[in-house]
């Protein structure tokens, strides 16, 4: 009985008390920023509602890591390939809420398709996975490039450009919007992964491939389900990212660079710390670009990395990571 | 040794320029400056098993060393390449330490880290670095000039790949690269080893670097050592071969080739055809041919002689 739940914490995920403790003091900081300053509380909403961009588009990082161990170089141009779908719907007359469920849709089919065709014939080497994604890269960035053009294109807004005040603060009803569609999105996926069969099956393809397909769960089926599901979420991204950068090829290149530094955070295995990752991330920036005059917009990619490599030399399990002990 | 393709190759490379014109000189000294950077990052990765996607930070220390020493101390441009190799290995040996202690996934990141992060500086430091529309060097040299030096750089970089890997130290990469513990358990120093790949492939981008911005009429900025570049020249050594000098001048001329293929070629000629080619062509490679090239050449190779080699009576 030990035994077992010895064996139980080794697997879950390694929420540790003093990394609870940071977490409360640094959203008591933030509160009580927000209360004394207004330009500080609005420089936070906004960092969060960027965060949530960056910590959806980690998820999708950090499913496909946990189920396969390597990382996808193509998932921000996924995301910004699904948001020119979603454009051309628009253009073809869909309402915007129907074109973007239409287009997670079809980010999902992507997704399984990409995972069956090129990424399961390699999925044994790293290298060969990665060197493919980076292929995928210039090769989705080429196909849209060429069918829609570089130029600036644009969407209705999704959430109209109304602007709330509460006191002497600010809140852009876009950058609430954001927020609240990606937390739901996220939610939606852990009550997927948490509280149904599929999730439970996806889980263990993920965690133990052979004993899970040895009690009947088809890992290569479930592997190719959670490419989808990546592809789904980096499609949130992407069609949150259109009303604040337009929609233009490289839109999402930054923000994958972002969503890399906040998955290492959160430690690459665990979907919390990338989405708490991301929202850190978002937040981060924009406070230190508004109060440290050194930290220009150009060293914005320079500080974010610099995040990332402190943390994979301090703490290279990140945040709420497991600690690895291999067997030699 | 193979004396007879050596002599082939070396017989091209002299005869080539009489042949074509100057514009073509060019190309072929492009081919030359991604045959060393994808010959430093084969010696990393495909000999030491270190993955690496920043070269092209490496390339752009090179590059920028070229130049502020040409525009600013008025060095001869032939001198300042042993500099920015010094300094290449030196960026290369710091880099080296912290990547000690990562590896796989979590160094690809890091080492992504920096090919993001070092564009950016010189948009920082404008004053020093020129910002985005670079700096440029004090002379420009003609593409002949450019093609003898590129090659003969790349040749005396060849030979030292060679010499390095064929004795005790390359002998240790490898036993890095195939196991670390077993390197460990027979004496091989992990720190020293994995930290000298990281300088040795870094100085090679280096020059690469100073002869990029050379061949770019000597103009070096930011744009040129974008991400692009970096992820070329991991594609590059995909193609070639991970672990095999001889795929490395294929693995070079498809990536120098690529972007100047006639524009009157559908698909092919535009400019952004041109990626979606680029981007099957990878995905293709590392589908039916996992070992890149020179995998392909090894495929050829008489069996015999492995079977002899392996008798248990000689070994």
């Amino acid at each position: 009985m030990l035994g077992l739940a010895k064996r139980k914490t080794a697997v879950s995920t390694g929420l540790s008390v003093p990394v609870l403790l940071l977490l409360l003091a640094g959203a008591i900081f933030l509160v009580i920023g927000s209360l004394s300053s207004s330009i500080f509380a609005q420089q936070t909403v906004a960092g969060l509602a960027q965060g949530a961009i960056f910590g959806s588009l980690a998820l999708a990082l950090v499913l496909i890591y946990r189920a396969t161990e390597v990382i996808n170089f193509a998932q921000g141009e996924l995301a910004m390939a699904t948001t020119y779908i979603a454009y051309q719907l628009t253009l073809w007359g869909v309402s915007y809420w129907l074109a973007f469920f239409l287009t997670l849709v079809i980010a999902f089919a992507l997704g399984v398709v990409i995972q069956v065709v090129v990424i399961r014939p390699v999925q044994h080497s790293v290298i060969a996975v990665v060197i493919i994604t980076v292929g995928l890269f210039i090769l989705i960035d080429g196909l849209v490039t060429w069918k829609w053009g570089a130029d600036l294109k644009f969407m209705p807004a999704p959430f109209g450009n109304a602007v709330y005040h509460a006191g002497s603060v600010a809140f852009s009803r876009q950058d609430l919007g954001t927020l609240i569609v990606t937390i739901f999105s996220v939610i939606l996926l852990w009550l997927l992964f948490q509280f149904t069969k599929l999730g439970l099956a996806m889980r263990a393809a993920a965690l133990r491939p052979a004993a899970a397909s040895l009690v009947g769960v088809r890992v290569n089926r479930m592997l190719a389900l959670g490419w989808g599901l990546a592809a789904v979420l980096g499609a949130v991204s992407g069609l949150m990212t259109e009303p604040t950068q337009f929609l233009q090829p490289t839109m999402m290149q930054a923000i994958l660079l972002y969503a890399f530094a906040a998955a290492v955070l959160g430690g690459l295995e665990s979907p919390a710390g990338a989405v708490i990752g991301g929202l850190f991330i978002g937040v981060f920036l924009n406070l230190i670009g508004q109060y440290i005059g050194f930290a220009t917009p150009e060293l914005r990619l320079p500080m974010a990395f610099a995040v990332l490599l402190l943390v994979l030399l301090v703490k290279p399990n990140g945040l709420f990571g497991r600690r690895q002990v291999r067997r030699v | 040794m193979k004396l007879v393709p050596i002599g082939v190759v070396v017989a091209v490379l002299v005869a080539l320029p009489f042949l074509i014109s100057g514009y073509h000189q060019g190309l072929a000294t492009y081919v030359a400056i991604y045959f060393i950077a994808i010959l430093g990052l084969n010696i990393l990765t495909g000999y030491t098993g270190q993955i690496s996607i920043g070269h092209g930070a490496f390339m752009a220390i090179g590059g920028y060393t070229t130049v502020l020493l040409s525009a600013d101390q008025h060095w001869n441009l032939l001198a300042t390449l042993p500099a920015s190799l010094g300094i290449s290995f030196v960026c290369g040996l710091i880099v080296g330490v912290p990547a000690l202690r990562l590896s796989g996934v979590y160094l690809a990141l890091a080492t992504f880290a920096l090919a993001v992060s070092v564009p950016q500086f010189p948009l920082k430091f404008s004053k020093f670095l020129g910002g985005s529309n670079g700096i440029h060097a004090a002379q420009t040299k003609s593409h002949l000039w450019l093609y003898v030096v590129g090659w003969s750089c790349s040749a005396l970089a060849f030979a030292a790949a060679w010499l390095l890997l064929r004795g005790r130290i390359g002998r240790a990469f490898r036993a890095v690269r195939d196991s670390e513990l077993a390197a460990v358990s027979s004496g091989v120093s992990l720190p020293i080893y994995k930290t000298l790949a990281f300088g040795v492939s870094a100085a090679f981008a280096g020059v690469a670097g100073s002869l990029l911005v050379l061949v770019t009429n000597g103009y070096a900025q930011p744009g040129e050592f974008g991400v692009l570049l970096s992820l070329e020249i991991l594609i590059g050594a995909a193609v070639a071969g991970l672990g095999s000098l001889w795929g490395v001048i294929v693995g070079a001329v498809f990536i120098g080739l690529l972007p100047s293929v006639a524009p009157d070629v559908p698909l092919i000629g535009s400019a952004h055809g041109q990626d979606v080619v680029f981007g099957l062509i990878v995905v293709l490679i590392m589908l039916l041919l996992p070992n890149g090239f020179a995998g392909f050449l090894r495929r050829f190779e008489p069996r015999v002689k492995t079977t002899i080699k392996s008798d248990p009576k000689t070994s």
